[in-house]
């Protein structure tokens, strides 16, 4: 169980998960969810090398500021899908297509 | 003591300056316009001089000499010092300006009152002031032409003060245009000795000649060149015209510049160069001067404007100098320039507080036909106005050579020197003639003038209850420059009527001129004093024929002037026309001039601008054509127009792939993204 491919195997199923989300998922929400998944999949990642490849912590301060990070990201992105909400009372992001073409 | 000199100097000099910038932006801003900051700045400077004076009297030297200099161009080899000259000659000269310039101050305060250009008047006298100081204390030829220049454009905006006349515009004109034809030669003069010497300082040019550098027909040219501007600004015959039209200014100018002091620069330079000029340059300076006294002198006789008379006996008078100048006793020449500026200038504001008098009488009246300065409308004057009658009288003593008033003694220094002069070149007795000739009809015109004016019945009997003396602005300067009038003061501490020896002979001495071969100083003292007594008793003869014969002519009514003038028939009618100079300059250079400008004009505009300037104008047009077709048809329509089709045909291709839906750009990166990896996998 101690071992580097695990993490990076559960890292990868997040990451597929995520991915799938964004691009299968309607819902504004969701799509933030997904993005969500790929983020901790980085996390893990990044934790993970620094465990095993023997570099202190340095993978655990990127950890500390992508949570951070996500967190910000998460409040602007939420900010937005109620703004696209408010204006065209939904939050399908397939419907918020006004700058195409 | 040691140097108040210079420092009193550089505040009479920017005082005047000081008070020509206030006035002339802030002149009509200033309670009463302004006029008390120009009278008091002027009164400073005249406070100054006098200290300036005083000091001068108290040391009692001679030789009393001070220079400041500064180098104010450096150009390696070439470099041009600025600086000034203190000596007895300048301290006297500072103060005849600062004198003659407080009295025209004040009395235009009220001679002016009431002018649309009140103020800037005042800042023209400051500017006049400014620059006839700087003339005075020039130690160099360069500051002295600048300067120069800087007296002749104020000169041209006092004459022209009254510009709306045409004839005062065209008055300031001719006198500006005049003088440039003597600053020419001056030019020339400077350049020639510049060339020579390599200085502009006059002590530095003196040493070069004395020791040879500059010779024979040079020497002689650069002289007479320098004399040429002093010919132009002391209206020396053939450039004398400008000075009597010259009278269309205010007559406290008149008094100021073309009587006292701007048209005595001329001789001032004349005394200042003296040492290097040649004999031959001398005579030429005293052929000059001894026909202009003359011949002035007989145009002044037939006029009938007061202010006409007093023009060509300035412009006699200044030949007078000019003429001693030549004959080598210049120092007489600065004497006769010392009392000529008070009696001149005294004789300007008496005829302007007659004129000032006359136009109010005819003004009352309602008369504006009558010309107010023309002496057939005055006479009886006497009574009404007894200040500018008895001012005037005193004036008039002096000028006609009348023993106990100053110009007795500086004409007859004059006199005496050219009957010297003619003793030793015995070829020249005409120079004496000259001076005599013109000294009885001074004494003629002077007082035909006086009578004329003062004496007799009315001619006009119904302007007479008008007439009233002028307020005391104006009769404040004749009293005091009448009283100046008298002997006593030029000969102080001594007191003998018949000879100048006194405080001006013992500080302004001669010195020998630095020409060699020329006479010295002690040979031209020395004839002149021998020539003394003879040249008295002539001038005295002369002087009581001259009164006799205008006492007689038109007060006793013995000898009928009509009778007389109709006698001399072609003389008056050539005097009365003042010899038709203006006529014959204007047929012979002004018109010919003016042809062959208008044929140079036709084929600069006729062959030069239609053919060659038009035809450059045609060619650029064509060129530019072409050029044009091929910007619009090459660079825009393929290059610039060409680039943005190609952008529009990539836009159209690829807008298709812009969905708007979300997850399609997700798509494309993953796709994309696994695209690389499989290539990076290779």
């Amino acid at each position: 169980m101690d071992q580097l491919n695990n993490y990076l195997f559960i890292a990868a199923i997040l990451f597929s998960l995520g991915v799938f989300g964004v691009m299968t998922r309607r819902n504004g929400i969701a799509v933030l969810m997904g993005v969500e998944l790929i983020l901790n999949a980085a996390n893990i990642n990044f934790i993970a090398f620094s465990r095993f490849g023997g570099m202190n912590l340095d993978g655990h301060i990127f950890g500390l500021i992508i949570i951070v990070l996500a967190a910000a990201e998460a409040a602007v992105a939420l900010a937005i899908v109620i703004n696209i909400y408010n204006n065209m009372n939904t939050i399908n992001v397939d419907e918020a297509s006004a700058l195409k073409e | 003591m040691e140097n108040i000199f210079i420092n009193y100097s550089i505040l009479i000099l920017f005082l005047p300056l000081a008070a020509f910038v206030i006035q002339i932006f802030f002149g009509k801003r200033l309670p009463r316009e302004g006029d008390w900051v120009s009278v008091g700045a002027i009164s400073i400077t005249l406070i100054l001089s006098i200290a300036m004076f005083i000091a001068m009297l108290l040391d009692h030297d001679p030789n009393f000499k001070q220079e400041a200099s500064f180098t104010w161009l450096d150009m390696g080899s070439f470099s041009i010092e600025l600086g000034f000259l203190v000596d007895n000659i300048t301290v006297i000269m500072l103060l005849i300006v600062a004198l003659i310039s407080t009295c025209s101050h004040v009395f235009s305060i009220k001679y002016m009152a009431g002018d649309i250009r009140y103020s800037r008047y005042f800042a023209y006298l400051g500017l006049f002031t400014f620059s006839m100081n700087g003339i005075v204390l020039a130690n160099n030829l360069v500051s002295m032409y600048m300067f120069w220049e800087l007296v002749g454009v104020s000169s041209y905006l006092l004459i022209g003060h009254w510009f709306e006349k045409d004839s005062s515009a065209d008055a300031a004109k001719k006198a500006f245009l005049t003088n440039r034809v003597g600053d020419i030669g001056f030019f020339i003069g400077i350049m020639l000795i510049y060339t020579g010497i390599g200085s502009f300082t006059f002590s530095h040019i003196f040493d070069g000649v004395a020791s040879g550098m500059l010779t024979g027909t040079t020497l002689t040219l650069a002289g007479v060149g320098l004399f040429m501007g002093a010919m132009g600004k002391s209206a020396q015959f053939p450039l004398h015209i400008w000075l009597p039209d010259a009278m269309e200014g205010p007559t406290p100018v008149s008094a100021l510049m073309h009587a006292a002091t701007m048209v005595a620069a001329g001789v001032y330079l004349s005394v200042r160069i003296f040492p290097l000029l040649t004999p031959d340059a001398l005579l030429v300076v005293a052929y000059v001067g001894g026909f202009t006294a003359l011949f002035a002198a007989s145009i002044a006789i037939t006029q009938n404007d007061i202010k006409k008379v007093l023009a060509y006996s300035t412009v006699s008078q200044l030949g007078y100098m000019i003429l001693a100048v030549g004959t080598g006793v210049y120092t007489a020449a600065f004497f006769h320039l010392l009392t000529h500026a008070m009696f001149k200038a005294n004789l300007f504001y008496g005829s302007g507080s007659v004129i000032h008098s006359m136009h109010h009488a005819l003004h009352e009246k309602h008369d504006h036909e009558s010309d107010p300065q023309d002496m057939r409308n005055m006479g009886g004057f006497k009574e009404k106005m007894p200040i500018t009658y008895w001012s005037m009288l005193l004036s008039t003593l002096a000028i006609a050579g009348v023993p106990l008033f100053s110009g007795f003694l500086s004409k007859d220094a004059i006199l005496a020197g050219t009957l010297s002069f003619a003793q030793h070149h015995p070829g020249h007795i005409l120079l004496p003639l000259f001076g005599f000739g013109a000294a009885a009809i001074t004494a003629f015109y002077m007082f035909r003038m006086m009578f004329l004016t003062f004496h007799g019945k009315p001619k006009m009997p119904s302007i007479i209850d008008d007439i009233h003396e002028s307020p005391k602005e104006m009769t404040g300067p004749l009293v005091l420059l009448g009283a100046l009038s008298i002997f006593i003061w030029y000969t102080l501490p001594y007191f003998n009527p018949l000879s100048s020896h006194g405080w001006f002979t013992d500080l302004v001495v001669p010195k020998d001129a630095v020409v060699p071969g020329n006479l010295t100083a002690y040979d031209i003292e020395d004839g002149a004093h021998h020539a003394h007594y003879l040249a008295m008793y002539i001038s005295i003869g002369v002087a009581a024929f001259g009164i006799l014969l205008a006492w007689a002519m038109y007060i006793k009514k013995a000898l009928s002037a009509e009778t007389w003038s109709s006698r001399a028939g072609l003389l008056y009618t050539l005097s009365f026309n003042k010899y038709y100079f203006d006529e014959n300059y204007n047929k012979y250079i002004y018109q010919p001039t003016f042809r062959l400008a208008n044929k140079v004009a036709w084929i600069d505009w006729e062959l030069y601008d239609k053919y060659f300037i038009n035809g450059f104008g045609r060619l650029t047009d064509w060129a530019s054509r072409v050029t044009g077709k091929f910007d619009f048809d090459v660079i825009d329509q393929i290059l610039v127009d060409g680039t943005g089709r190609i952008a529009n045909l990539f836009g159209r291709t690829f807008k298709t792939v812009q969905t708007g839906k979300l997850q399609n750009y997700v798509l494309y990166v993953t796709a994309g993204v696994i695209i690389i990896m499989v290539i990076q996998s290779f």
